[in-house]
């Protein structure tokens, strides 16, 4: 099944200067349709209002963080399918190891490239 | 006029205390055979049974008081009041101050780079690409104001601790810190020289004078 370059992308993240970043990137992928969103909360608010087929969230973020967006959306039967990429420097094994069983779909760890994000995106939504 | 001898005084014995009012009112020096004769009478009014023991624990105490009383000195030397009240908060606001910086920055760099790559619809594809390899290699390599951006947290979060346990100890030590700067006038702040005064470093944003300042300023002495 082909990946839907259309899709709604909702980006988190507390520092604009990632958000550009990404939005970026993504752009250079062929992917348009991207929101943004500086905390867990605002995202869990857009995420309600508007269909997504993908989060890209940061880890640490106030008030609400990264895992706990990841714990609310798969909590939530409307979007506890939406796949879930956690972008952060928090590269602890223990963070990874709680990502995975809050149901991450893949980890991208900061500073990250280009290439390790198309990689992970092809991974969590099919080669594009 | 003598005063009274009343065990009130220090405690003293009345003998002692009119032994000493006498020798007081003498207005002379008191010689030797008199003042010992006073630390003989004050031995012998000392009351109760100190063993070798006791006198070396008191002499441990007092050892320990007296290095209790250089270290409390020390500190207060250190003048831990103005590392709350000045050196953390200075500090504090610089690295915010780098993070803003770099932030700007970062954002003029990304600002320029979706410039160049929105130009690269017009380049021949063989140029075009090459500029967007270069423009992603930029984006990814501005995930720098990010990371430190968060490493530049964690210190500040870092200070605030160590300002919460300073505060801590200038509690504890109630006015004695006051009172060593009054008795110590001349530890304060050293003295700079012209020169040095004048080596401030960048200024932070709100205390930054602007450039139209310094023109009018320059102009001021035409």
């Amino acid at each position: 099944m082909s990946v839907d370059m259309n899709m709604n992308i909702l980006i988190v993240d507390d520092y604009k200067t990632m958000l550009r970043i990404i939005r970026n990137l993504l752009k250079q992928l062929g992917f348009n349709n991207v929101d943004e969103a500086t905390d867990g909360s605002m995202a869990l608010q857009k995420l309600r209002d508007k269909d997504y087929g993908l989060v890209i969230s940061d880890w640490n973020m106030e008030p609400m963080t990264g895992i706990q967006l990841l714990r609310e959306v798969r909590a939530d039967s409307k979007l506890k399918n939406l796949p879930f990429i956690m972008i952060t420097a928090e590269s602890k094994t223990e963070n990874v190891v709680a990502a995975k069983e809050a149901g991450v779909n893949n980890y991208i760890v900061k500073p990250f490239n280009a290439a390790t994000l198309k990689t992970k995106l092809s991974s969590v939504l099919g080669n594009f | 006029m003598a005063k009274s001898a009343k065990p009130s005084d220090a405690g003293m014995p009345p003998e002692l205390n009119a032994r000493l009012t006498e020798l007081q009112a003498q207005s002379r020096s008191p010689r030797r055979e008199e003042v010992a004769e006073v630390v003989g009478e004050m031995l012998q009014s000392l009351e109760g049974d100190l063993s070798e023991i006791n006198l070396k624990v008191y002499a441990e105490l007092e050892g320990l008081a007296k290095y209790i009383l250089a270290a409390k000195r020390e500190i207060a030397a250190l003048r831990p009041d103005d590392i709350t009240s000045e050196h953390l908060p200075k500090a504090t606001d610089e690295l915010d101050a780098i993070v803003g910086s770099t932030e700007e920055a970062t954002n003029g760099i990304l600002q320029a780079m979706e410039l160049l790559e929105g130009l690269t619809a017009q380049m021949p594809a063989e140029v075009a690409e090459q500029v967007t390899n270069a423009v992603t290699q930029v984006y990814e390599s501005c995930n720098f104001q990010d990371i430190t951006g968060q490493r530049i947290t964690k210190v500040v979060k870092t200070l605030k601790h160590i300002e919460d346990r300073v505060e801590a100890l200038v509690a504890a030590f109630g006015d004695e810190i006051q009172k060593y700067r009054e008795m110590h006038p001349s530890e304060q702040q050293p003295q700079k020289g012209a020169d040095e005064k004048l080596l401030n470093g960048p200024q932070l944003p709100d205390e930054a004078g602007k450039q139209a300042d310094i023109d009018a300023l320059l102009a001021s002495f035409d």
